[in-house]
Parts: C-alpha cells; structure tokens; sequence
C-alpha cells in the first residue's frame, strides 16, 4: 500500500464527505467532481487506464456538468428554511454505518480468501475493443439502446408543457 | 276368554243361557245412550228423552226377561248362578279379571232398579220440563242407570268398585245439576267427598282380599273369592283385633257401603243432598244408589258371615247391626225436628238404610234385601209425591207454609197416603210392614243382644210419628202459603199411582205365610203356608209392632192433625221441649262437629300445603327463575362488554393499526430508500450469518 | 492488509458515505449526488477485483464498470430530468415536502 494509494483515497473521500455535507449545493456539486476525479486516478493506479479516463471523461465532464446545470435550474425556489439534512436523518446515518460495518467487516474477514495477483495486467484499448465486439455485442447493443432511450425520455421528462404547470 | 259356568249347586246343569251371555246389555245400552245424549244440543229435549227412556225399557225389558229366566229355573228347583268371567289384563302371572253374574240376588234387583227408574225417568219429563238443561239431565239420568245397574251385575269386585265410583261421580253431578246455586255446589262435593271416605277403606279391603285370594271375582267355579276355598284360607288368617281376614275386609268393605248408604258417621251427605232436583232424589237418594251399599253387603254377605256358627253371628254381622241400628234411631230423631218437606223424607231414608243394614247383620241377606226393595218402592214414592207438591205449590218446599192439599192435589194426597203408611208400617195391607217385621223378628231372636231390638222399635215409633207430622203439616189444616196451589199433569201421577200399587203388593211375596221372596233369594221351594205365622213369637211381635204404628200415628194426630198451625207459629213440639227440638232441628250438630275436627284439619293441612306451594316451592322456582334472569342478564353483560366490546376493540385496534401502518407511506423518497437499505442489510447479514453457519 | 482489501475497503467507506448522503440530504439533487457516489464506490470494487483477479485477460471487471459508468450516465440525465420536472410542478427540491404519495 504505497503512499500515492492513501493520498488518493483521501482525496476521494474527502471530496465525497464534502460533496454530501456542504450547505451550498454548488460546493456539493463541485465537490463531486473532486471525488470522480480522485477515483480516475484510483483507476489509472489500478492500471485501469481506459476505465479511468473513460471515468474522467463521462462523470467528470458530463455528470457533474449535469448536476450543475441541474442545480443551477432549480434554485430559485430554494429557501433555507430547516436546514439541510432531511427528517430523520439520524435514521440514515445509523443505516448507512451499518452497511459499511457489514460490508466492512466481510471485507476484513475474507481477506485471506481474496485474490493476490501483485503483477500488473497489460490490457490494451484493442483488446477492449475486441471484447467489447466479441463477447460483450449484445451488452453494448442493449447498452445503446439504452442510451437512447434515456436521452429521449430525460428531454421529453424535461420538456415544457403546453399547458404550462400551475 | 269367555266361560260360561254355573256355580253354587252341583245338580246345575249347563244351560246355554241367552240372559246370562247377554246380561251386560243391561248397563251398557243406558250407558251408551248417555254418551249419545251428551253430543247433543240443549234444544233437542224430544231426542233426548226418548233415548233416556228407551234404553232404560230395553234394560227393563232385558232385565225382566233375565228375572224370568232365573224364576223359570228356580221353579224347577234348579237353583242356579251363572257367571260370565274374563280377563281384562294380566301383568306377570297374574290375571285381573272381570265378570257379570245373574242370580236371584242380581235378578231381582235388576228389576227393581230399571222399574223405579223408568218410572222416574217418565216422571222428569214432566218435573223437568221448564228446565233449560233437560238435555243434560237425562244424559246423567241415564249414565247413572247404566251405572248403577253395572253394579248390581257385577261378579267381580273391581267391576263393581269401577261402577260404583261412576254411580258417585253421577250423583254429584245431578246434586250439583243447578250448579249455579252455591247449596248445590257445595252440597254435591260434600256428598262425592264424604263417600270418598267410605270408599278409600273400600278399596283397602279389596286390595287386601286381592293380595290374600289372588283373584276379585266373586263366583268363578270354586276359585272365586267368595267360595269356599278363599274363604277358608281367609278364616286362617288373624288381623289382629280379634279379627280374621276375612272379618276385617268386611268390615272394610262395609265401611264403603257406609259411606253410600249414608249409616251414621258418614250420613252427613244425604240431607244435603237433597239440593238436587226432585226425581234425582227420589231416584238416587231414595231407591238405588243408596241402596248400592245395602247391595254391596249383601253381595259379599258370605265374606261377612264366614266362620260364623250356626246361629251364631260373626264380629262383622256385630258391628253392621249396631251401626244400623244406631243410625235407624239417630236419624229419626232428627227427622222429627225438620221443616223442609224433603230433608224429612232424606233422614228417613238414613233410618230406613239403617234398618236394613241392621236387618242383612241381624238376619241374613233375604231380610235386608226385601226391606231394601220395598222400601224403594215406597220411597221412590213418596219423594216423587213431594215433587209433585212442590210443583204444585210453586217451588215451595217449605211444609209450615203448605196445608190442605188434601183437596187441591187429591191423587198425590191419596198416593202419598199410601206410601206414607207403608213406610211407617200399617199393618198388613202395606208391604212396609211385612218387611219390617221381618227385621224385627230377626232383631228379637238375635244371640248376642236385645238393645238392637227396642231401637228398632223406637225407630219405628218414631217413624210413624214424624211422618204423621209430615203430612198433617203437607196435606190438613188451612192452606198456608201465598198463591193457590194446583194438582200436577199426568206424566208426573202415573208414575205415582203405579208405584202405589206396588207399595201395596209387593209386600205379598214377604209374609211369612207364603215366604217367596226369602226362598228364591235361598234358593229353596217355597210353598203357601198359613201355618207360618205359627212360629212361636211371631203373632205377639206382629202385635207389638202393630200397637207400636198406632202409638205413633195417634201421637202425631193428636200433636199436629188436629190443629192447623198458622204459618209463623212454633211447632207445637218446639213449644214444649224448645231445647231438645233446637238440637234436633240442628241435626244434633253432626255438621258442626265435622267442621271443627275434620273440616279445620283440612283447612289447616291446605293453608300449610298453601304456605308450602307459595313460599317454599315458589320460592324454589321464584328462585330458579331470578337465578336464570340473573345468568341471562350475565350473559348480556358478558356480551355487552366482553364480545361486543371485544370484537369492537379488536375491529378498532385493526383500523388503529391500518392507520398506524400506513403512516409508514410517507409518500417521501428518502424513507423508502431508507427501509429498502435497511432491508438490504438485513438480508446481507442473514447470508453472511447462513453461510458461516 | 492486502491491497485488494484497502481498495475495498475505500469502495465501501464511499459507498457509505454515497448511501448517508442519499438518506439524509433534503434536497433531491443531493440525492442523486449520492447515488452516483454509490455507483462508482461499485465501480472501484469491479476494476479492484479486476486488477487482482487470476484472470485479467477476462476484462470482466473492466467490462463491467465501463457498462456501469455508461448506465450511470443515463441514469443521472434521466433523474435529473425528473427533478426538473417535480421543481417545475412544486416549486421546491425539498424531498419532505414532496409526499403527494403520502398514505
């Protein structure tokens, strides 16, 4: 576990922590960022390169412009009134420890059960291509349509009504 | 099964006999007539009283035709008792059976009983004529004739006690006839209760004669209960009091005669009951039913006389002839002192019924029994003149507001007359006489004692005097009620004068020159003899009764004939001995004595029955009830709060819950989110926990 | 610790910290924020599994998280598409104040 490995988890969570604690939702969002970029370079420590960049270039610079714009849209109305976290939202909290602790300690405990391969993968973007070509077509057809679809319902979600809402 | 045997003499002979097998036509067809009456309606009188009348002279006629038959075979000196026996039911081994018997005993009062009562039964449509419950009347006239002559054909015991119970059910119901009258009421269940006395000891004794010969029939070919081989096995027996079985059922058995032939504890019913209609007391309380217990006696008259020796006399014979006796003279006194035209002739009936009860223990079964058929005749007689006065003179009943009727009813005069002196002993013309003196000469030769004898003879005294008194009061002296009085229609003095006829004739077949009647009833030839009035005693006892009569009527005469009393004055008596008159006007206060003792124990026993039937018995049921109330009322409550409530609660506690639950709809994102994490951990934990496990 | 485990480790801190957010923010885009820290918490462990795998040539892992960000992708337009949409018709992104589904 080297030093770049702890830095970059930092970075990752710090920003994660932040984008979920921060009042202002533009700090939040921005926030975001951080944490994708923090986890594409993850990626590319894990010899992911085609994931990180791919990472870099979808969450990076579409998601979080995404979720800008979004909150950019749909600020007016926002009045600070009770506060940021929701009713209940210790409920959450202990929900969401619990998961880690779960999770946490399976992890922790299956550690000798784990994979150990220390030497490092030579995947070029070829053989992805190919794979994704060969083995994994339908996936990406299925992938594309999705793709589609979703484009087409988030403008027609999206979109002004006629009528216009009261 | 039906068998038809003959008893008694072994020279019998078998004969086919039509009158025995048909004898039971006698009460039945009455009895059937009365059931047919009793389904119509009150207006059809005619149909009624042809039916009345018609079954009672087929009854007569049957009746005569049997008296014949058994004359026919007496004359040939075939004495015979036919009996027809059968079995009614049997439980176990034992048989219970009944039967009919024809003898001399029951053919001669068959006919005296269907003759005196078709008389009578012709005399009510004239008496009962303006009566609205005509219908009724010859329904009951006719139930009691069909009843009391089951009676007098009875060869069993239980037949007899089945028929004699109907003939006291009949005659409360015809002393009760006006029952709308409070008198009548009441004196119809003092007669049904006073008898019921008489009979409970009745049924004792037959119980007992039951249980000790294993049969109630009478005559059965030797194994009848009055037939010498019951008889002895009773003799054997001792029942303490001196007494064998066989005294003491009879004494029993009395005891019910007693009861219905009014003898002296239970002679209370008779006066009273004289409440009801005119021919009921003549037919009942006169001629038939209360002779039923002189019948009786002398039916079972071999129980009362076994054991006895020759010219001896058992404790049974004792004691009947003492009561009768007694009653003879305890009832004539109180006769002497009474105001009401029939409750004269009812207390004569008392001491008449005492004379022959006296006359069966002092000399056997013909004396008593003549003196009982004659004296129906005569009594039917003169209760039927005294209806015939009262009608005449309005519903009076009154004899110190009649007097000289002798001129405005002269064929009731004149028949009155003659049953009159026939009842008080007129010599030799009048049948009463004949069998009077039959029973005094038994009464002088009697064994054990001689009092029974000078009672009679005071009863006798006594009897011409009061009767005189009667109808100096009825018949002489100035008329002394308010309308004129009228002679009644002829339906009601045929009768009259018929039986005056007989009140003559008869007495001819009891003389002692030409003793018929004894020696048919014996079963012996009789022939005509003068030399029978050669037996040592018997002309100075005819004398002395003779004499006796005269004294009798003289003193009555010379008393109440010849004046005329007015209306509100004193009886001449009364003026002299007012004490004694007072008690025997009173009745010598037998009634009052009944109502302190038996009568206010009764009383007491029904306010304790009474106290007990409301408190205790209430109060158990009043008890059972408000337990039941209270357990219904538990139960609503249970209902009320527990089910309802229950039920209701639960129903609420589901809405509360639905309502509870569906607050978990929050309609917000984030709580579901939170719940479906929540889920996935959970089942996440549940995998990890399986597969370490 | 095995390197593998540190990178899951990590992975699941951020899930944690993608589902606390989810659960707890009020505002909806928030929401959404989280989720997608979710997603690539997801996306960490495949490509950590991948690179420690017997088998790498298999890129199943890689596969696997590249598809995963793609859907992301669409995911993310389409709801923020839908938040949009509510804002334009409840004038709010508050999610307590959205419970028109309220039961």
């Amino acid at each position: 576990m080297s030093i770049a490995f702890y830095l970059l988890a930092a970075l990752t969570l710090g920003g994660a922590l932040a984008a979920v604690l921060l009042k202002n939702t533009v700090h939040c969002a921005l926030a975001l960022t951080v944490a994708f970029a923090g986890l594409a370079l993850l990626f590319l420590q894990l010899d992911a390169q085609f994931a990180g960049f791919a990472q870099i270039m979808i969450y990076v610079g579409a998601v979080a412009i995404l979720v800008v714009f979004a909150i950019l849209l749909t600020r007016g109305s926002e009045t600070p009134t009770d506060g940021v976290l929701s009713r209940r939202w210790f409920a959450g909290l202990l929900i969401a420890v619990a998961v880690f602790s779960v999770i946490g300690w399976a992890v922790l405990q299956s550690t000798r059960a784990l994979p150990h391969q220390l030497a490092a993968p030579s995947v070029t973007v070829q053989d992805i291509g190919v794979a994704l070509m060969g083995r994994y077509v339908l996936p990406l057809e299925i992938l594309a349509l999705l793709l589609t679809a979703a484009t087409i319902g988030a403008v027609i979600v999206a979109m002004y009504e006629k009528e216009g809402p009261k | 099964m039906q068998e038809i045997t003959q008893s008694f003499i072994p020279a019998a002979q078998y004969s086919a006999s039509f009158a025995a097998a048909f004898l039971w036509l006698i009460p039945a067809v009455p009895i059937v007539a009365s059931g047919v009456i009793a389904l119509l309606k009150q207006p059809k009188r005619k149909t009624s009283a042809t039916l009345a009348i018609g079954s009672l002279s087929l009854s007569l006629l049957l009746s005569l035709f049997a008296f014949a038959h058994v004359v026919t075979d007496w004359s040939r000196s075939i004495a015979t008792r036919e009996v027809v026996n059968f079995t009614w039911f049997q439980f176990g081994t034992t048989n219970v059976d009944l039967g009919w018997v024809l003898d001399p005993l029951a053919a001669v009062m068959l006919v005296m009983v269907s003759f005196v009562g078709l008389l009578i039964f012709i005399y009510s449509l004239g008496y009962m004529a303006h009566d609205e419950n005509f219908t009724r009347f010859f329904c009951f006239l006719s139930l009691f004739a069909g009843a009391m002559l089951g009676v007098v054909i009875a060869n069993s015991l239980l037949l007899l006690f089945i028929c004699w119970e109907l003939v006291g059910l009949t005659s409360y119901l015809l002393i009760g006839f006006w029952y709308q009258r409070p008198a009548a009421a009441a004196a119809a269940k003092k007669a049904f209760l006073t008898t019921r006395v008489g009979d409970v000891f009745f049924l004792l004794g037959m119980v007992w004669l039951f249980s000790q010969t294993g049969t109630l029939l009478f005559y059965n070919n030797g194994a009848g209960s009055l037939e010498a081989g019951a008889l002895t096995g009773l003799l054997a027996q001792h029942a303490g009091l001196g007494l064998t079985a066989a005294g003491a059922i009879g004494l029993l058995i009395f005891a019910g005669a007693a009861g219905k032939s009014g003898q002296l504890p239970l002679h209370v019913w008779l006066p009273d009951a004289m409440e009801g209609p005119t021919p009921v007391s003549a037919l009942i309380h006169a001629a038939t039913m209360v002779a039923a217990g002189v019948y009786l006696v002398a039916r079972v008259y071999p129980l009362m006389q076994a054991g006895a020796l020759t010219g001896g006399t058992t404790t049974a014979l004792t004691v009947i002839t003492w009561v009768g006796a007694s009653t003879a003279v305890f009832a004539a006194l109180i006769a002497v002192a009474q105001n009401d035209i029939k409750r004269i002739l009812a207390y004569s009936t008392i001491s008449q019924l005492g004379y022959m009860m006296a006359g069966l223990g002092l000399g056997g079964v013909a004396v008593g029994m003549f003196h009982l058929i004659t004296h129906g005749f005569f009594k039917a007689l003169l209760f039927m003149g005294a209806g015939s006065v009262i009608h005449g003179c309005r519903d009076e009943q009154d004899i110190r507001k009649m007097g000289g009727l002798w001129a405005k009813m002269p064929l009731t005069f004149v028949t009155y007359a003659i049953g009159m002196l026939a009842l008080c002993g007129f010599p030799l013309v009048f049948s009463g006489f004949w069998s009077k003196d039959g029973i005094l000469e038994a009464a002088q030769h009697w064994s054990v004692a001689k009092t029974p004898f000078y009672m009679l003879v005071f009863g006798a005294l006594l009897t011409a005097f009061y009767m005189t008194r009667q109808v100096s009061y009825v018949f002489f002296g100035r008329w002394r009620g308010e309308k004129a009085a009228h002679e009644s229609p002829a339906v009601m003095t045929l009768p009259l004068a018929i039986l005056a006829f007989f009140a003559v004739v008869l007495g001819a077949i009891g003389t002692p020159a030409w003793p018929w009647f004894r020696a048919f009833l014996e079963g012996r030839a009789a022939s005509f003899d003068m030399h029978g009035f050669a037996e040592p005693g018997l002309l100075a006892l005819m004398a002395t009764s003779t004499l006796v009569v005269f004294l009798g009527l003289g003193l009555g005469w010379w008393i109440y004939g010849s004046k005329s009393p007015r209306a509100e004055e004193k009886d001449a008596l009364e003026k002299a001995v007012p004490w004694a008159w007072a008690a025997l006007r009173d009745r010598l206060y037998v009634d009052e004595f009944y109502s302190v003792t038996v009568i206010a124990f009764y009383a007491w026993w029904a306010r304790v029955a009474d106290w007990l039937d409301r408190r205790v018995w209430g109060g158990v049921v009043a008890g059972v009830a408000w337990a039941f109330r209270g357990w219904a009322q538990l139960n609503r409550l249970l209902d009320i709060h527990a089910v309802d409530g229950g039920f209701d609660k639960g129903c609420e506690e589901l809405s509360n819950g639905g309502g509870l639950l569906s607050r978990v709809q929050t309609g917000r994102v984030q709580t579901y989110l939170r719940i479906l994490a929540l889920a996935v951990v959970a089942l996440v934990a549940i995998l990890i926990w399986s597969s370490r496990a | 610790m095995t390197p593998l485990a540190g990178y899951l480790l990590v992975a699941a801190l951020l899930f944690a910290i993608g589902l606390a957010g989810a659960l707890t923010r009020r505002n909806a885009i928030l929401v959404l924020i989280g989720i997608e820290l979710m997603l690539n918490a997801a996306n960490l462990n495949f490509i950590a599994f991948w690179r420690y795998s017997p088998h790498p040539e298999a890129l199943t892992g890689m596969m696997f998280a590249i598809f995963s960000i793609a859907v992301a992708a669409a995911e993310a337009a389409v709801g923020l598409g839908l938040v949009i949409s509510i804002h334009r018709h409840a004038h709010t992104t508050d999610l307590d104040a959205i419970n028109r589904m309220k039961g």
